[in-house]
Parts: C-alpha cells; sequence; structure tokens
C-alpha cells in the first residue's frame, strides 16, 4: 500500500530525513518509535504532503502511485490521514460543520453527491458513541479549549469518520489519560481491516498492548536504523536507545 | 474650478432657490462658511494621514441631477432584505422615490428630512436635534450646508418598531460623475427601539461620491441598532460621518460591513452622555484590487458607569488598504469605565497594507480599559491541518477567513440580514460552504 523509497526531506538548509525505506501491506500496523527530535513527525507531515518541508531524494508511492508531488488535500482523497501530534485550533468552525465539509470534499474529489444528512448524522452519532464522545462536545469549535486528551479523541473520531486507507497516528496516546486510551485504542482497532493500514508513532510500549504491531522500527537521526516484531518495543522500553548507537558503530 | 470653488458657488444658487423661512437657513449659512475656511481634508491632517481624497477631488462631479430617473423595483430589489417585511426609504440620484418606498406615520415617523425641514408640526424636533450632535468638521459642514434630503425617523417613547427600516440611496450613473449628500436625523425616544439598515448603491460604474452625514439621538434606554452595508461599485466612493448621542441606560450598535466600493471612510462617532451607556462598534472589512477602507471611530466616554466594545476585523488581499484608528476618549468624571477594543487583521497578499492605529486617551483613574490590535497572515498549521483533512486549499482559506470574521456576526439580530451577510462573505471569498457559520 505504502511504499517509502530513500526519502529524504528537510527545510532549507537542514536535513531532517535522510534517506528512508519503509514498506507497510494492507491489514498491517507498523509502529514507529525513536527519541525526540529524530523525525517521526516531521516523516508523517512529508507523507501527508506538508508544503513547509522539501523532499530532496526518493519517492512516496500509494498503491503504485507517486503522491510526493500532491497536494495534501489530494492525499488525503486518496485515503491517507494523519492524526496529529498538535492538532491545530480553529475558534469559529464547529466540529461538527468541520467533519461534514471533509467528508463532503472528499467525496466531491471523488466524484460522489454529499453525504445525505441523514446518514451523516446517524455515522456521526456512531462514531461519537464508538468513542464515548460527548455530543455536546461536537458543537463546540474545533480544538479550542480542548484538553489535551479531548484533542486526541477528537483526531480519532475525525479518523472514525474519515475511513482512510492509511492512518498515520502521531503520538495519539500522549496526553490521553488510561481509560481514555483503551476507549481510542479500541476505537481504531475496530476500524482495522485487511484493505487499511495504520502507522503508529508513539514513545510508549503501553499503547502497543492495545494496538498490536506487526512491525516496529526504530527512526534514529531521519533513518529507520532497526526494524523487528512487536517484541522490539518492549526491549526498547526497557533499555531506551544507547544499545541500538552503540550496535551501529 | 476645483470642487471646492464649484461647491461655493453653487451654494448661492442652492440657497436662492430654497424658501428663506428655511429654519435652518443660517446652519446652512454658518456651515459653509467652516467649510470654505476649512476645505477637504488632506493627508497633512493627522486624522487623514493614511486617506488621500486627491484623486477623488479630480472628477468633475454634477451637484444637482439634471433628470429624474426611473428605476425599477425589479432591477433594484436584490438591495433590499425583501425576505422580510421592512419600512423603506429610497433615494435614487438623492431624489425621494416614493414609488420605491414604504414610509409611516403610524406609530413611529419614517419619512423625509425635506417633510421634516417644512412642515410645522416637525419644527420643535428639527429645532432640538438638527446639527446638534453633529461636529464642526469640514466635510460634515459640507454636508450640512448642503442638506436638504435625507431619511428622518423619530421613535415615539416606548414605542418599539415592528419593523426594521431601510435606508437606501442608489445612483444611477446618468451623469458621468455624481456628488451626492444625504443627512439623516434619527431620533430614538425613551425605551423606544429600532433597528436600521442603509445602504449606498451605484447602479452604474460611473464615478459617484457620496458625503453622508447621518445624526442619531438614543434618549434613555433607548435601543438602537443599525447596520451599515457597504458592497458598492468599485467606482463609488463613500465619505460617512455618523454621529450618536446617547443618553442614560441606552444601548447603540453599529456593525459596519465593508465589502465594497472605491474609498470609503467611515467617521463613527459616539458620545455617551448618561450612565450606564451601552456602545458597540463591530465591522468585518473583506477587501481586494486597490479598493480602501477607513474606519476612524470615537468613543467619547463622559458619563461614569458606562461601556464600550469595539470589533473590527479585517481581511485584505491584492493592493487593498485599511485603516483603523479606534479613538477612546474617557473623561476625568467618567469613572468605572469598561472600554474593550479589538481590531484584527488578516493580510492575504503581500501587496496589501493595513494601518492600525489604537487612541486611549484616560483621564479618570479607575477604568477598565483594553486594546488589542492583531496583523496577520492566515494560520499555514491551520490550513495544512483543514488540507489534511481533504478541504481543498480555497476552501480551506475561505473556512478560515469565516471562522475569522465570525463572532463580528454573531451580534446581528436579524436573522435573514445575517444571512444575507454570510452569503456576501461567501461571495466575497469566492467560495460557498455548506453551511452558515
Ligand atoms: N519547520 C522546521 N524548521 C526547522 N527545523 C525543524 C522544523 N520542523 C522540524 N524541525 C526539526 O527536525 C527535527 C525532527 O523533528 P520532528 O518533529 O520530526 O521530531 P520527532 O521525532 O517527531 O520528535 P518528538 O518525539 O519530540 O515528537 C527536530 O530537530 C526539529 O527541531
Ligand atoms: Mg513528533
Amino acid at each position: 500500500m505504502l511504499k517509502i523509497k530513500n526519502l529524504r526531506a528537510g527545510v532549507e538548509d537542514k536535513d531532517i530525513l535522510n534517506g528512508i525505506d519503509l514498506h507497510v501491506s494492507p491489514g498491517e500496523v507498523h509502529a514507529i518509535m525513536g527519541p525526540n527530535g529524530s523525525g517521526k513527525s516531521t516523516l508523517a507531515a512529508v507523507v501527508a504532503g506538508k508544503e513547509e518541508f522539501e523532499v530532496t531524494e526518493g519517492e512516496v508511492l500509494l498503491d503504485g502511485e507517486d503522491i510526493s508531488e500532491l497536494d495534501p488535500e489530494e492525499r488525503a482523497h486518496k485515503g491517507v490521514f494523519l492524526s496529529f501530534q498538535y492538532p491545530v485550533e480553529i475558534p469559529g468552525v464547529t466540529v461538527t460543520n468541520f467533519i461534514k465539509t471533509a467528508i463532503n470534499e472528499t467525496r466531491k474529489a471523488q466524484g460522489m453527491e454529499d453525504m445525505p444528512a441523514g446518514e451523516m448524522l446517524k455515522k456521526i452519532k456512531e462514531k461519537a458513541d464508538l468513542l464515548e464522545i460527548d455530543r455536546k462536545f461536537l458543537s463546540r469549535s474545533l480544538n479550542e479549549g480542548f484538553s489535551g486528551g479531548e484533542k486526541k479523541r477528537n483526531e480519532i473520531f475525525q479518523l472514525a469518520m474519515m475511513e482512510p486507507k492509511l492512518a498515520i497516528l502521531d503520538e495519539t496516546d500522549s496526553g490521553l489519560d488510561i481509560d481514555a486510551l483503551k476507549v481510542v485504542a479500541n476505537g481504531v482497532n475496530k476500524l482495522k481491516s485487511d484493505d487499511n493500514a495504520v502507522i503508529v508513532i508513539t514513545h510508549y510500549q503501553r499503547l502497543l498492548d492495545y494496538i498490536v504491531p506487526d512491525y516496529v522500527h526504530v527512526l534514529m537521526d531521519g533513518k529507520i536504523v532497526k526494524s523487528g516484531p512487536k517484541e522490539l518495543a518492549y526491549e526498547l522500553e526497557k533499555r531506551g536507545y544507547d544499545w541500538i548507537k552503540e550496535e551501529l558503530v | 474650478m476645483s470642487l471646492k470653488d464649484k461647491l461655493l458657488s453653487s451654494f448661492i444658487a442652492f440657497e436662492d432657490y430654497l424658501e428663506d423661512d428655511s429654519p435652518i437657513h443660517d446652519v446652512r449659512n454658518e456651515a459653509i462658511k467652516h467649510f470654505e475656511e476649512k476645505g477637504f481634508p488632506t493627508k497633512k491632517e493627522e486624522a487623514w494621514k493614511y486617506t488621500s481624497l486627491r484623486t477623488l477631488l479630480k472628477e468633475d462631479y454634477s451637484l444637482t441631477p439634471y433628470k429624474e430617473s426611473v428605476v425599477e423595483f425589479k432591477d433594484v430589489k436584490k438591495y433590499f432584505l425583501h425576505e422580510v417585511d421592512t419600512y423603506k426609504v429610497v433615494f435614487v440620484d438623492g431624489v425621494y422615490s416614493s414609488f420605491l418606498s414604504q414610509t409611516t406615520h403610524d406609530k413611529l415617523d419614517v419619512c423625509l428630512l425635506s417633510a421634516a425641514f417644512s412642515k410645522d408640526k416637525y419644527k420643535s424636533v428639527i429645532e432640538t436635534y438638527f446639527n446638534k450632535v453633529a461636529k464642526s468638521e469640514s466635510l460634515t459642514s459640507l454636508n450640512t450646508a448642503f442638506a436638504k434630503e435625507g431619511a428622518y425617523i423619530f421613535v415615539p417613547n416606548h414605542v418599539e418598531s415592528d419593523k426594521p427600516i431601510e435606508i437606501i440611496n442608489f445612483s444611477t450613473g446618468n451623469e458621468a460623475a455624481a456628488m451626492l449628500q444625504p443627512r439623516n436625523l434619527i431620533v430614538v425616544g425613551e425605551n423606544a427601539h429600532v433597528q436600521i439598515i442603509e445602504r449606498h448603491q451605484s447602479l452604474s460604474g460611473n464615478a459617484v461620491l457620496t458625503n453622508a452625514v447621518t445624526e442619531i439621538f438614543a434618549e434613555k434606554r433607548a435601543h438602537l441598532d443599525y447596520y451599515k452595508i457597504q458592497n458598492d461599485q468599485h467606482t463609488a466612493s463613500l465619505l460617512d460621518h455618523t454621529y450618536i448621542h446617547q443618553e442614560r441606560d441606552s444601548i447603540c450598535k453599529v456593525h459596519t460591513f465593508s465589502f465594497g466600493g472605491k474609498l470609503t471612510r467611515n467617521n463613527l462617532n459616539f458620545y455617551q452622555n448618561g450612565e450606564h451607556c451601552d456602545s458597540v462598534l463591530k465591522g468585518i472589512t473583506i477587501l481586494e484590487d486597490n479598493q480602501h477602507v477607513d474606519h476612524n471611530t470615537l468613543v467619547h466616554h463622559i458619563s461614569p458607569n458606562c461601556e464600550s466594545h469595539q470589533d473590527y476585523k479585517g481581511i485584505f488581499d491584492d493592493k487593498s488598504t485599511g485603516v483603523f484608528n479606534g479613538k477612546v476618549l474617557v473623561e476625568k468624571e467618567a469613572q468605572k469605565i469598561d472600554a474593550f477594543q479589538q481590531n484584527n487583521n488578516i493580510l492575504i497578499s503581500d501587496k496589501a497594507t493595513i494601518n492600525a492605529k489604537p487612541q486611549l486617551e484616560i483621564f479618570a483613574d479607575d477604568v477598565k480599559c483594553s486594546h488589542g490590535c492583531t496583523i496577520g497572515q492566515l494560520d499555514e498549521d491551520a490550513m495544512f491541518y483543514l488540507r489534511s483533512r481533504g478541504i481543498g486549499k480555497k476552501e480551506a482559506r475561505a473556512l478560515l477567513m469565516y471562522a475569522f470574521a465570525n463572532n463580528v456576526l454573531e451580534s446581528v439580530k436579524i436573522p435573514e440580514l445575517k444571512k444575507r451577510i454570510n452569503k456576501l462573505i461567501a461571495n466575497k471569498i469566492g467560495v460557498s460552504l455548506g453551511f452558515d457559520l
């Protein structure tokens, strides 16, 4: 589904990603771990199409098509979804209006009619229930004054509404309390199928107890320096990253 | 001949033509003298530093229309708030159109200033109110000198107007260039309520210069909601002067929606003459091309325990320019004042400019005054967030601009008007969204 080949990207004269290779097949869950500042969020943003980062080499293929020149919205229309590490506050636009616009703009791009209002409402209700989101919450301005955990839950609500092919969750677990973590992870698992894939960026093994990865990758200085089965996450939790650095030398 | 000279010489003919016993004969003569002394404002004056009238004044304006124009309702329907029933005072090229108007003398007087001047029963009102709050400022004096026609609205004590009132000034473009000087007088009696919508609309691409003065008196506990819709042709310019005298416990709100026009200057002045007055000034300005809008506001806090709220939002594209000069003057006696001023601007293009200058002059010591001013671009992170959810660049921009302007619309009390403004904004931004904010 997603093939990243020798991807190099950065800002102005600073290289952040230094040759990333990653293959994600339908039905898989990949975890990406790594020290602060290693480039995890940058990788996520580059895949989602943030223009701030310049891709200097390599390619990003989605179902065989190079998407690295596409606008962020075009990537979204093709099924890429990024759950933000820091969701942006948009005062004046309610969660409901936002998600309606997002869904209908995406449908329009796919040559479909707007989703009928009744169907939309039903879906909103269903997904809000799945993520145990209070209905009142949906008429508030998007992320404005939301607590850290509420923002993350709202990201996953949007994920549930959009039903993307490829979901990238950037530190969705940070800010969530233990119960919320279960609710959110459960939500993600419910949406999981053989046709879609998830990339989970996290610092903690705990999330991976709930969203169980097929592969764990370690990102350091903009490169994937080690990949392994889910047990690798336990080892990282126990031993940190220094031993990997030593292995590399 | 300069426009000033042309105006001065036409004043003589104008006075000759009016009856000598006009109750404002002396007022007019005083005013023209003042204008003659002062002339048109120039950029040398602090208050006009960022707005130049030079090119406007070069036009050869006709000062009185040569022929009366007929305007069909169907051609101008869209400029009225036709979804609801309203009183209408309509002028075409400065001449009252009884055909397009719908006036009343039922519970309140919605009619013509010229009628008020000439009829005995209005004599005392004219004597009490006319030119009493308007200040001697050159453009205002010029208007006063030629004051002849405009809307006259008198809402007696305890009367709540059953419908909104629309004041519309059309210009047909029968002349290559025309100058209009409407003069409105509005008196809202004790505990009386009224909603007014004002619009200047050119029906052609010919040049129009409107120098308008509106005097408003809000008596004790009066409620006034005034909406200025400025969405005129790019060849029409407006110099607007609104003076509001408030008595105790009155609430006056003025919303100014500036989307059109070539050059617009809004002088909006509030004078609080009793305790517990509330003055609200809100504006949304969305400009493109070479458009220019200058908001020059004054809230004069003369009495204690009053409030004022100013909230102006501006979005500037292309080479458009905006000015916000908000003055809050708190007199020594005016203790326990709560004065709030906010001015936020977004520059879409790097050629657009905004000059914002808050001016607080506070002589009382126990007051709460706050002001904030921001100038920025659309937030890149917000753009990426919206776009990553499948919302196209144009729509994402529109959504952010809508959201930015949104809270100014919250206080618009006429739902149909709110919808209209919403649509105007959507049109102006060039996008239609599936919902209203
Ligand atoms: N716009 C930018 N301009 C300059 N440097 C940037 C920019 N964006 C990211 N960086 C730098 O790139 C590096 C990688 O940042 P990134 O956010 O991808 O790290 P991360 O792995 O997600 O870290 P964390 O675990 O703390 O979230 C950091 O050193 C960061 O400071
Ligand atoms: Mg990060």
